[in-house]
């Protein structure tokens, strides 16, 4: 069964097949988006005059480095709060065998099943109040909260399975606790740190509906409410729409090809977390 | 120091790790580490969730400092508005229609890369590529292609197939369709990827002994495969279902709900009822159908799963 038969001709056969079809819409973005606004024909008919001009239409009316900018800005920020509370969060949690530990986690596990429609609109009256509707540092502040029971999950789930005497040593030579995590225990973290990096930035980039709420009508936004109220303001110009699409797209492909061993592993890794 | 001095001994006889296991000998790792997360945890979800709870019971509109408390009022409206109770169905409906046909997808996806292909490397780099496009982006690009005029018309109209095009979004008995349809190509990728974690952890060997005891393909998935993809798919399983029932951003940007409700989903009733009707009482009432829903489902997948999973191993 290792060897490459007529059968697993016809298999590659179906399966590249398969794969044209998943590309099939990409073509269709490309095509149009480099497509002149007179040019009405088919939408799967190869554009013959092809222009870039879309393009930087696109990122001049659409405001959409600013928006580029502001979600580096908003995933940056709080991957980096995410990461940090919910490692620190997870070593107690995993360590300490005591009733307040086990109830701590459960408290936090409850994270998991709420869905945040049920938060989101309290929220805005909170986020209101402080005035922090409409800035990049609502969404930090949501996020960071947010994505704290998922992430703790896979630390705690990482940690019990990695062997303590470790920490022990450094305790033995003096370090202070918050040394020991430092220095011996956050290292240790690393590949489950892959994976709640890659998971969580995907999120916090791609979310939609948080931004809509915290940040509508104001002139920060992130980049799918950018190109939310692009598609909007030019409902019908599809070859200037897929220019901003293409672009927004660009970045998360960029890191992908380069990163796409990592991120796949990422996704996978919650196999093993 | 004296507690380290003492675990040291306790090292020196090399006891096993089972026996340390709950010494009190040993530094114990502070409470303090957990509380930045409680805050924050506590801000964001626990406050505004319990909140959302009491909010529930009552005709707030979102603004007013004042509103009163009206029972069950909310629920009982509910049964009474169509738009309501379809919102309900059609969210079940695409949740259960998502983790179908994603799931079974990308399980024949994993499959097939899992083989000796020469393509199959780049195949599992780009099938899995639409997972990570913005879901928003995402369903613009569809909202186009499933136009009257788009992409998907256009090929049927040039293979000769005319007469099956449709105004896919438009129709109120297809739109729900292909509000999934869209779902599957994005995440039959990222299903297939978690199935083939699970794929490449089952040895050869025992594939090879099977087949030598003379086991065909399909013997040889069931009796070998099955059982030890299970952790997969409890993953996978989970995953769709969960983010098909909050689903918000496909149905938003590809039909706004409509044609009149036919695709509105919970999630989507909840932002327009709060948002554009100001009726945040009855929009969070909403809230809390979607939160049992979630929750039921997710705690009865989760036993039922790994009771599954336990028979498997």
């Amino acid at each position: 069964m290792n060897r490459y038969r007529a059968r697993t001709l016809t298999l590659e056969l179906v399966m590249i097949a398969a794969g044209l079809v998943f590309a099939f819409p990409v073509y269709v973005l490309v095509n149009l988006a480099i497509r002149q606004p007179s040019d009405t024909s088919s939408p799967i008919a190869p554009t013959t005059s092809p222009t870039f001009g879309n393009f930087t239409q696109a990122w001049q009316q659409g405001a959409l480095g600013g928006a580029l900018a502001n979600s580096v800005l908003v995933t940056v920020g709080s991957v980096v709060v995410i990461l940090a509370v919910s490692a620190l969060a997870a070593y107690p949690l995993a360590r300490v065998a005591a009733r307040w530990s086990r109830w701590t986690f459960l408290l936090i596990m409850l994270g998991l099943v709420l869905p945040f429609q049920l938060a989101a609109l309290p929220l805005y009256q909170t986020m209101r109040d402080l005035g922090l509707l409409g800035t990049p540092w609502a969404l930090i502040l949501f996020y960071s909260g947010l994505q704290v029971p998922f992430t703790t999950f896979l630390y705690v789930g990482f940690l019990r399975a990695v062997p303590r005497e470790f920490e022990d040593a450094a305790l033995i030579d003096g370090c202070t606790t918050l040394q020991g995590f430092r220095y011996v225990v956050l290292p240790m973290l690393k590949p489950v740190t892959v994976t709640a990096l890659v998971l969580n930035a995907v999120a916090v980039w791609n979310d939609f509906f948080t931004p809509l709420l915290y940040l509508s009508g104001g002139a920060q936004q992130t980049l799918p409410v950018a190109i939310a109220g692009f598609v909007g303001q030019y409902v019908a110009d599809w070859n200037l729409i897929f220019a901003a699409l293409v672009i927004s797209i660009v970045p998360i492909l960029v890191v992908y090809f380069a990163l796409q061993r990592s991120i796949i592993n990422g996704f996978a890794g919650g196999l093993k977390g | 120091m004296t507690v380290a001095i003492k675990d040291r001994h306790a090292d020196v006889g090399a006891a096993p790790p089972s026996r340390r296991r709950g010494g009190t000998s040993r530094r114990a790792v502070p409470w303090w580490f957990t509380v930045p997360a409680l805050l924050l945890f506590a801000f964001v979800v626990l406050v505004p969730s319990a909140r959302g709870v009491y909010y529930a019971f009552t005709d707030w509109d979102g603004l007013s400092p004042d509103f009163s408390w009206i029972g069950f009022g909310n629920f009982a409206d509910m049964v009474d508005d169509p738009a309501a109770t379809q919102a309900i169905w059609h969210t079940l409906v695409i949740a259960v229609a998502i983790t179908v046909l994603q799931n079974g997808l990308g399980l024949l996806l994993a499959l097939g890369v899992n083989t000796i292909i020469k393509s199959r490397n780049v195949l599992r780099v780009f099938l899995f590529a639409p997972a990570l496009v913005t879901p928003i982006v995402s369903a613009y690009l569809w909202r186009n292609i499933l136009g009257p005029d788009g992409a998907v018309n256009s090929l049927l109209g040039t293979v000769g197939l005319g007469s099956w095009r449709q105004d896919w979004l438009g129709d109120p008995d297809l739109a729900l369709w292909s509000v999934v349809g869209v779902i599957v190509w994005q995440y039959a990728g990222y299903s297939m990827v978690i199935f083939l974690a699970g794929l490449q952890a089952v040895p050869r060997e025992i594939h090879e002994a099977a087949a030598i005891d003379g086991a065909g393909a399909v013997r040889r998935f069931w009796s070998v495969t099955r059982p030890l993809l299970a952790p997969a798919f409890t993953i996978n399983l989970m995953l769709s279902i969960i983010g098909g029932l909050k689903l918000f951003d496909q149905v938003y940007a590809l039909t706004g709900g409509g044609p009149g409700h036919a695709t509105d989903t919970l999630s989507t009733l909840i932002y327009k009822d709060a948002f554009t009707l100001g009726e945040f009482g009855y929009s969070i009432a909403l809230a809390l159908v979607l939160t049992v829903i979630v929750s039921v489902a997710s705690t009865g997948q989760y036993l039922g799963l790994s009771r599954a999973e336990r028979a498997a191993s």
